[in-house]
């Protein structure tokens, strides 16, 4: 097998690059493929091709549904979501990333974008949300108010600051004067969640509607601070888009009433 | 001299632009002014104070690990010794986050080792240099196991007719022999541990001081402040390149 001579650690660097190009690789988001002609019957309002959605981590169970809604309203027309964390996402449409739609978790990191001069026309509030503390379903360790997660022997999973689940994280625990030290500043209210979900938190501060998305691994325990620090979600379509057509209607079906009924469904307050 | 085929020296130097041009970005963009002052900001030493010292134990563990394992691939014949050595090199292929997972699902409060013993290694430092050596250790392996075998057998032999000890042929004849191959491996350890970002954020977290590394920063730095991103990049590549280029002189070129 390994019966090379003497360069074979200059091999074994050449490795390490494959590894390195494949880590840069990841989390770099979809690079969608907007104007492809479809191969279906357009439909009567013109909308064809590839529509990509970039949208906050807390959307994805609610936007997942919503497209097969629009795709089956648009025949031959997909939608592609790329999720994550609002502030990844509003830095890969600074740096160019062809999207169409991007749908933010806080009004901060939407302002990233339509300072840069990135948004078609003035985003607009289409949900809000607040948070919960997910904990185990059985809820081992008793909590039931904010404080509880500076008793001792309490593990709390946070999303980092600059996040909006982290921000509004921050607030809600400034109104209840908690002073916390979380094991972990996860990059996206998910990954927060799944902490939780493994075993390896026993809380964290999510949005309600991921608490109840994953009802079953979590529990989702509300405490009266969360109102001090709802975030709004703004929708833009995007100045750049591939597929502007696609982005207006998508914007438009995101705030149509059958949108927001399923959205309040999954957990979120109307704006 | 002879002509050089542009056929082969055309992808040569676009494969050199392609390497070097992200650097040079990295320097046009670093904001030289106030560079001073965002060096000597707490986080920044914390996340690479972190992060050297992440990485060198983590590079000691490969190295007491993982010499033995070599030694064990290269001499020893044993049944399913092909079986191990692929085995050894799964970590080289596969995606670190995956790795990350894995070390959770092992070592978690609810993993399989990790609720035995009750031991607590997410989250913390030591968990940190567990995903490190986890990525690292075939690296280090792969190179020692190809020392060994690149090395000539007669020495070894010669003194196993003299009456030393498996023990005996190895710390005093193996050993000295590969030595520039355990420093090549340990460099290339040491850096794979250094940049080392999809198994750490999966299994270890992210708390600045405590599990938050160099390339963690960068990561998280990006999306808020991408100066310091730039920052802590520059930092990340002139602290390997220096080792890199140090350690090369001194032992890798031997090897």
């Amino acid at each position: 097998m390994w019966k090379f001579e003497r360069p074979l650690w200059s091999r074994v660097g050449a490795a390490s690059l494959v590894l390195a190009l494949g880590l840069a690789g990841c989390g770099s988001g979809n690079g969608g493929s907007g104007g492809a002609a479809p191969s279906g019957s357009a439909s009567a309002d013109n909308v064809t091709g590839t529509v990509t959605v970039l949208a906050a981590a807390s959307l994805t169970e609610v936007f997942n549904s919503l497209g097969k809604t629009f795709e089956g309203a648009h025949p031959g027309v997909k939608v592609t979501f790329s999720y994550g964390g609002s502030s990844t996402l509003a830095q890969q449409i600074v740096n160019g990333a062809p999207a169409d739609v991007f749908a933010a978790a806080s009004p901060a990191t939407m302002k990233t974008v339509t300072d840069a001069g990135l948004a078609a026309g003035t985003p607009s509030v289409f949900v809000r949300n607040q948070l919960v503390i997910a904990v185990p379903p059985d809820n081992p360790k008793h909590i039931a108010v904010l404080a509880d997660l500076t008793k001792p022997g309490v593990k709390v999973a946070l999303c980092a600051e600059a996040v909006p689940c982290g921000a509004a994280a921050k607030t809600a625990l400034s109104a209840a004067g908690v002073s916390l030290t979380p094991v972990t500043l996860e990059q996206d209210v998910k990954a927060a969640l799944s902490k939780v979900e493994l075993g390896e938190v026993d809380a964290a501060l999510v949005y309600r509607t991921d608490a109840k998305s994953d009802s079953g691994k979590v529990t989702g325990v509300e405490f009266p601070e969360s109102a001090k620090a709802i975030n709004d979600y703004p929708i833009a379509a995007l100045k750049n888009a591939p597929n502007a057509t696609g982005a207006a209607a998508f914007v438009a079906f995101i705030k149509s009433a059958p949108a927001q009924t399923a959205l309040s469904r999954a957990g979120f307050q109307s704006p | 001299m002879r002509r050089i085929p542009p056929v082969l020296l055309l992808p040569a130097v676009l494969g050199l632009v392609f390497l070097v041009l992200p650097l040079v970005g990295l320097l046009v963009r670093t904001p030289w002014s106030d560079l001073a002052g965002r060096l000597s900001e707490p986080g920044v030493v914390t996340a690479l104070r972190l992060s050297l010292e992440t990485a060198t134990l983590a590079t000691a563990l490969c190295v007491v690990l993982g010499v033995p394992l070599a030694w064990l691939l290269a001499r020893v014949a044993f049944p399913g010794r092909r079986l191990v050595r692929a085995l050894v090199t799964v970590p080289l292929v596969l995606p670190p986050v995956v790795g990350g997972v894995a070390l959770l699902l092992v070592f978690g409060r609810r993993g399989l080792v990790g609720s035995w013993w009750g031991i607590q290694l997410p989250f913390t430092t030591a968990g940190v240099v567990v995903a490190e050596a986890f990525v690292a250790l075939p690296f280090l392996v792969v190179a020692v196991e190809g020392a060994l075998l690149a090395a000539d057998l007669r020495y070894e032999e010669a003194a196993v007719t003299l009456g030393a000890s498996r023990w005996t042929v190895f710390s005093r004849i193996t050993l000295p022999l590969v030595a520039p191959g355990v420093a090549a491996g340990a460099v290339l350890s040491w850096a794979r541990a250094l940049g080392e970002f999809g198994a750490t954020i999966t299994f270890a977290g992210n708390f600045p001081g405590r599990t938050q590394t160099m390339p963690l920063a960068v990561y998280l730095a990006l999306e808020t402040d991408s100066d310091a991103a730039i920052v802590l990049s520059l930092v990340l590549l002139a602290v390997s390149v220096a080792v890199l280029a140090g350690l090369r002189g001194r032992w890798v070129a031997a090897a």
